[in-house]
């Protein structure tokens, strides 16, 4: 197995940008965008999540078995969060009858 | 343990049985035959005692008052019943016994990857059984293996923290396995057998342990937070907290119906070597048989909103789940149809692991038709957490998982133990095990289309026929469970000597001693063909 090592600077670039992205996350919380506001802060975390995998996991120099389970990881967290949003997304299509 | 079990006299050769003595021996062993063997004494007490709860819940209900046991009490024997059974029994039985043994052997390697963590999966098995035998004496629960909220994680004064923890635990048993398995499987194999040499017993191992990694995660972070709500009161499934109790159901459900999979896909591989050997046939479509476990582990992970469809969940989820739910049922009948074709004129001999094979498929059949019964959204409201759930799955996990179990041991007994256990006595319990099965659960579907409700300890009289039928099924069921036990362990001191290969079998694991040396093969094998080549002169051999 080929093991690729990252300069340390690499690895310090990194952890900067996770401060950065972490000082970025509480700042925008001062803002009130709405429903635009989870979505802001879901965009950040999973930028932060991707560097942390990509980098401090070393997941950018593994073989392709290592990236595909990562990815069937990934696809999995989607089918839960996805079939459970199918159930939370359409509750209120159909409104309950009245009197309850 | 290791004194019963010693070396066939006409092998003078040590093997993984004779090579050390004493406990430390086993409890500090590395080899992944000892440690299936270390599984399968667990397994077994573990199976005792789930079977001490159903024998307490049939006696209730042998008639219509509740006149045995407090209804509190009988809520906390079946949760007990379906605890140690599901997670402590039916889980680990096929993939840590049988998997832990024939995976290595099977593909030609020495031992697993990872021998340390293999025992690490054992003790930490074992830990989380301990926890939860505590919860057990120390008052029981009763909040259903369900753990439903918010019931579970606010009303209940029962002992639910000291399950969850065990269980919780128990999870990593089981990844740890299916890690083992995955890597195994993929870096191990021996020079020559291809993916598509493997035997299907392999194939089911892998598809199985994709479950085991993707899916018990997610229950244990679903356990871990009705602990936090019980424990801190944060709101996560509490309504009058903000939370919502049907999220508790999506999480529980992502791991529990794929864990049903878990239960029966090995033994479905273990199907699947019985009847290509005992049929003396290749099995018919192998790459069908052998993507159909794949299928079955993918498909089985977008189905769980069908335990909810009356639960609160939208009616347009549920009508997603409920198609999704059909699709399940293509890859399994592409199985029973394989084995059925590969059963077709083939040279058939009915020694006992064939007997167990056949029941296999008979009952999983009814168990999965019945299963489509339970997908139909209109069907389901009427038949929702009444007997004709119990009796569908028990016709999955018990005719079908168990029967493959226990079909896979007797399959394999020589090879484990060196020694042959006595047919006639295997061939009359394995019939006594399916009448009793039968008689056990057939009645519970009419019970439940009758329209009785499951966890009740006291029921109309008009219901008792049926079940003092089921009562006495299950004391039928008891002796077809006992007589093996009794014989198998028999079997290890006063059995005949198992020559290396009783059955004529293909497959690596019959090519080496009974019962193998501590590295399995000396050689490295290499393969240069495809699993279950039987020619005509093979047919001779038994």
């Amino acid at each position: 197995m080929v093991t690729h090592i990252e300069p340390k600077r690499v690895y310090l670039a990194v952890f900067a940008a996770l401060m950065v992205l972490t000082v970025l996350t509480v700042w925008v919380s001062y803002f009130d965008m709405g429903d635009l506001s989870i979505v802001v802060a879901l965009a950040i975390a999973v930028t932060k999540a991707t560097l942390v995998v990509l980098f401090f996991m070393h997941a950018r120099h593994s073989p392709r078995l290592t990236k595909f389970v990562i990815a069937a990881g990934f696809c999995w967290l989607v089918i839960l969060i996805g079939l459970t949003l199918s159930d939370y997304f359409t509750r209120t299509w159909l409104p309950l009858p009245q009197g309850w | 343990m290791s004194t019963v079990l010693t070396a066939p006299p006409v092998e003078t050769k040590t093997n993984y049985l004779n090579e050390s003595y004493g406990i430390k021996s086993w409890l500090l062993t590395k080899d992944h035959k000892r440690i299936a063997l270390l599984y399968l004494a667990a397994i077994t007490f573990f199976f005792a005692v789930g079977g001490f709860f159903a024998v307490l819940i049939r006696l209730e209900l042998i008639t219509p008052a509740g006149d045995l046991m407090q209804p509190e009490t009988y809520n906390k024997a079946f949760t007990m019943h379906g605890v140690m059974m599901i997670f402590f029994f039916l889980i680990p039985a096929v993939p840590a016994v049988l998997g832990n043994f024939l995976v290595p052997m099977m593909i030609g390697a020495r031992d697993l990857a990872f021998p340390r963590i293999n025992l690490l999966s054992w003790y930490i098995y074992m830990v989380g059984g301990v926890f939860t035998l505590y919860a057990m004496v120390a008052g029981g629960v009763d909040t259903g293996w369900t753990f439903y909220t918010p019931y579970s994680s606010t009303y209940s004064n029962t002992q639910v923290m000291a399950t969850a923890i065990g269980i919780f635990i128990l999870g990593f048993s089981s990844i740890l396995t299916g890690l083992n398995f995955i890597v195994t499987i993929h870096k191990m194999r021996a020079p020559g057998l291809t993916w598509f040499r493997l035997p299907l017993f392999i194939w089911a191992h892998y598809a199985t342990s994709v479950i085991q990694i993707l899916g018990t995660p997610v229950v244990a972070i679903a356990i871990v937070l009705v602990g936090l709500e019980r424990a801190f009161r944060i709101g996560i499934f509490d309504p009058k907290l903000g939370g919502d109790p049907i999220l508790f159901q999506h999480l529980f459900w992502f791991y529990s119906h794929p864990a049903v999979y878990i239960m029966i896909l090995p033994s479905m591989g273990v199907i699947s070597e019985l009847v290509t050997c005992f049929s003396r046939k290749k099995i018919f479509g192998y790459g069908f048989v052998a993507m159909s476990s794949v299928a079955i582990a993918v498909l089985g992970f977008l189905v769980w909103g069908h335990h909810m469809f009356v639960s609160g969940q939208s009616v347009y989820a549920g009508m997603v789940f409920s198609i999704l739910s059909y699709l399940v049922a293509i890859p399994s009948a592409i199985k029973v149809f394989n084995w059925t074709a590969t059963l077709y004129r083939g040279s058939i001999s009915y020694q006992t692991p064939l007997l167990y094979a056949l029941g296999f498929i008979g009952l999983f059949t009814i168990g999965g038709l019945t299963g489509l019964f339970l997908a139909n959204l209109a069907v389901d409201v009427h038949l929702h957490d009444t007997y004709f759930v119990v009796g569908h799955f028990h016709y999955i996990m018990v005719g079908g998982a168990i029967m493959g179990y226990l079909g896979g041991l007797h399959f394999w007994w020589p090879k484990i133990t060196g020694r042959l256990y006595p047919e006639g006595w295997a061939r009359l319990s394995a019939l006594v095990l399916f009448v009793g099965f039968n008689l056990t659960f057939f009645p519970q579907f009419i019970l439940g289309y009758l329209g009785m409700p499951r966890r009740y300890h006291a029921y109309p009289e008009e219901f008792q026929v049926l079940n003092v039928m089921s009562s006495a099924g299950a004391s039928i069921l008891a002796v077809g469970y006992i007589i093996p036990m009794i014989y198998l362990i028999w079997s290890m001191r006063y059995g005949k000597p198992a020559p290396a290969n009783p059955w004529g079998a293909t497959g690596l694991e019959w090519q080496i001693p009974s019962p193998p040396p501590s590295y399995n093969f000396e050689k490295t094998p290499v393969v240069t063909e495809e699993p279950y080549v039987y020619s005509h002169e093979e047919a001779q051999v038994v």
